[in-house]
């Protein structure tokens, strides 16, 4: 038994589990069998932000395969794009298999160092929500182990209720071994990009609008100055755009691909350097650096999709105290909420380094899917401001009054009250939760917190 | 466990009717907190002081427990009823204590064997039984409030000063046997605190009230202090205290 003190990506919230590091069937298998009150929850490379992948006082299955000597666990046919591959391999892996062979993951966050499972069960998104769904929306079938130690498929047409049950899922219907994903077909491994820099929050969410000819680009989405006042309020930066033509790339392969890490972030980031004048600072060259004029150019996967990664281990920059992420989608036509929380955010003098917009496509099958029609707006801070918890409740009326709710796998404060509203279907979920895991082992700091799971059932 | 902004879910005060214990309960009960636990001898006079808080967050939900705090075996009961009532127990704040400031213990020394009982015995019952629980839960913080009586125990407190310095080790060895649990202690040492339990009393230097102890715990809860001391300057003031010759010590107007 390995106790080990785990957080999320944010590194908050540390708490202590079991972690059984395994992608082999039999030892999971035999690992749920040996669990205790406190239940079992699977977690990938920890990139959800807060406690959705930790489990305090129980046990959490480490389902990785990073470093697999054997390569990767995956089959892939360069004919159909049909890749069928273990849950515990990342998209940074499956990239480097598949974009030489030209195919793309369907569907990427802004990390390309999560494992399938933890994609399945955050029903993630990326920049291209607006077209082509979630991540859930790609995956043809999948294997996934149950409490009881049974493997069973499933698939939207092979008992689709479990299917869409476990996307979104939040890990809590089984561990998901295997799954099958249809990939995406592109000629090059460059991205033809148009960014154009907008002089205020109006200008920004009329360029992203459907009438903006948002829906001609495959990927969009923009970064917002969140310290920006008065006439310039939420100035902007949007980019857009879709896989390149081969023809455009000047390269003699132009599916060569080669990702890599440039530069770590030390351990010893003291608090406070992520503050309101270094972001502000940063900010300012930003939006500086983007073109007044709309300009069109290539860039790389890494660049255009994975920017964070450039930098091992960013999540330390915030120090000792860690950050938390806050992501949130409010309906099409409650752009005034969106308004208001950034006026909170910055009337409050929070911050944010990274404050992203995007409009989203329609909600899928999944009821615990975060994608709905609507903005979603992302922003992180410090999580050692004080009066933050206030601040946050009093944003979180302000996204549940209009309709709107919280990203699962980002959150690491909300309240149980917070999830009921803003998931109305989350008692049909539960209901068949309880069904896939009668025994009530899968639980987390998450499903804790939130009561997603009735956690006086005993095992 | 507590939420990403340091909130926790579910908060128990032993000594539910403690002033700096319900003053610890009113700057640490934030959006997030869902259950709010007071263990007490005198349940209404315990909710009467939570009102105030419950009224301000509407999903918090309060309960009662009633305690004796002489009956120090009883603790391990005490907790298992809380964990059946809310679950979890995140934070305990351990409040509950006994001074009998004049008491003849010449006349009476059988009123010392309470003083133990509730101070130091059945703490440090109390205290194990919650650390076998927070083991279990993966996480978990103590705070227990000590004294600087306990620091260097003077006449005329004799029991209050020793049964502290008693607990006050127990503490921080508990926390040190804690280390990569999850669990932890944070000990307080309060100077002279104007409450009712020491109303009367000639103040002390450096006194302090229940809300100064309130805040220092608030900030303190979140980080990886063992020790804080309310208010700060009487670390060094203890420092050259406890290290007075015997001769030089008595002779203080203390």
């Amino acid at each position: 038994m390995v106790m080990q003190r785990l957080s999320g990506w944010g590194r908050t919230a540390w708490t202590v589990a079991d972690l059984v590091h395994t992608t082999e069937v039999d030892v999971v298998r035999s690992t749920l069998g040996t669990a205790g009150e406190r239940g079992v929850i699977s977690r990938g490379l920890g990139r959800s932000y807060g406690a959705a992948a930790q489990n305090a006082g129980g046990i959490v299955l480490e389902m990785t395969s990073e470093n697999d000597p054997m390569g990767i666990d995956a089959d892939f046919d360069p004919m159909s794009g049909l890749l069928t591959v273990a849950a515990s391999v990342s998209i940074d892996a499956i990239l480097r298999m598949c974009v030489p062979q030209g195919w793309f993951i369907p569907v990427t966050p802004g990390t390309r160092f999560v494992t399938v499972g933890g994609a399945i069960a955050s029903d993630i998104h990326g920049k291209n929500h607006h077209i082509d769904g979630s991540f859930g929306q790609h995956v043809r079938s999948l294997t996934l182990m149950l409490s009881s130690g049974e493997v069973v498929e499933l698939s939207p047409e092979q008992n689709p209720v479990w299917f869409w049950a476990t996307v979104g899922g939040m890990g809590l219907t089984g561990v998901v071994l295997r799954a099958t994903i249809a990939m995406l077909k592109i000629e090059s491994s460059r991205v033809e990009v148009e960014t154009v820099r907008l002089e205020n929050f109006d200008a920004v969410c009329a360029a992203m609008s459907a009438d903006g000819a948002d829906d001609d680009y495959r990927y969009s989405v923009a970064w917002v100055d969140l310290l920006a006042t008065g006439a310039s309020m939420g100035r902007g930066v949007l980019t857009r755009g879709d896989h390149a033509a081969a023809n455009k790339v000047d390269n003699k392969d132009p599916l060569a691909y080669d990702p890599r890490l440039n530069v770590s972030a030390p351990g010893w980031v003291p608090n406070g350097l992520l503050n309101k004048w270094s972001i502000k600072a940063f900010n300012e060259a930003w939006y500086r650096k983007a073109p007044a004029k709309s300009h069109i150019g290539l860039e790389s996967i890494p660049a255009f999709f994975h920017p964070l990664d450039g930098v091992n281990r960013w999540n330390r920059l915030y120090g000792k105290q860690g950050f938390i992420q806050y992501q949130f989608i409010v309906p099409l036509d409650r752009t005034d909420v969106l308004r208001k929380v950034i006026e909170k955010f910055s009337g409050a003098g929070v911050a944010s380094f990274l404050a992203v917009l995007k409009r989203m496509g329609p909600q899928n099958a999944a009821p615990m899917s975060f994608p709905t029609e609507g903005w979603t707006l992302t922003l992180d801070m410090a999580a050692g401001i004080s009066g933050l918890a206030e601040l946050l409740s009093e944003v979180d009326s302000l996204v549940l009054d209009a309709g709107g709710r919280h990203y699962l796998a980002k959150d690491s404060h909300v309240s149980a009250s917070a999830v009921r509203r803003g998931y109305p279907r989350i008692d049909e979920w539960m209901s068949i939760q309880v069904e896939m895991d009668p025994i009530g082992l899968w639980r987390s700091d998450l499903s804790r917190r939130l009561g997603l799971v009735d956690h006086r059932r005993s095992l | 466990m507590k939420n990403g902004v340091g909130v926790a879910q579910n908060v128990v005060l032993f000594g539910g009717t403690s002033e700096i214990g319900q003053a610890i309960i009113q700057k640490i009960v934030k959006p997030g907190v869902s259950h709010v636990v007071l263990i007490s001898r005198d349940i209404d006079a315990a909710d009467m002081q939570i009102s105030e808080v419950a009224e301000r967050y509407p999903d918090l939900e309060v309960h009662h427990v009633r305690f004796n705090a002489e009956d120090a075996a009883s603790m391990v009961h005490v907790v298992a009823e809380v964990v059946q009532q809310v679950g979890d127990i995140d934070v305990a704040v351990i409040a509950q204590g006994l001074l009998q400031e004049g008491m003849d213990y010449y006349a009476n020394p059988a009123a010392l064997v309470p003083v133990a009982d509730v101070n130091f015995t059945g703490t440090m019952v109390l205290m194990y039984a919650l650390a076998a629980q927070m083991r279990l839960q993966g996480y978990g913080k103590m705070v227990l409030l000590s004294s600087v009586a306990g620091e260097r125990v003077r006449k005329g407190n004799s029991a209050y000063g020793a049964t502290k310095a008693g607990i006050d080790g127990f503490a921080l060895a508990l926390d040190h046997e804690l280390v990569g649990s999850g669990v932890s202690v944070l000990v307080v040492r309060p100077g002279f605190v104007t409450t009712k339990m020491t109303k009367g009393m000639d103040k002390a230097p450096f006194s302090t009230d229940a809300d100064a102890v309130a805040s220092a715990v608030e900030k303190a809860i979140g980080s990886s202090k063992t020790v804080i001391w309310v208010p700060g300057l009487l670390q060094y003031m203890f420092l050259i205290l406890k290290n007075l010759p015997t001769v030089v010590w008595r002779r203080l107007p203390l």
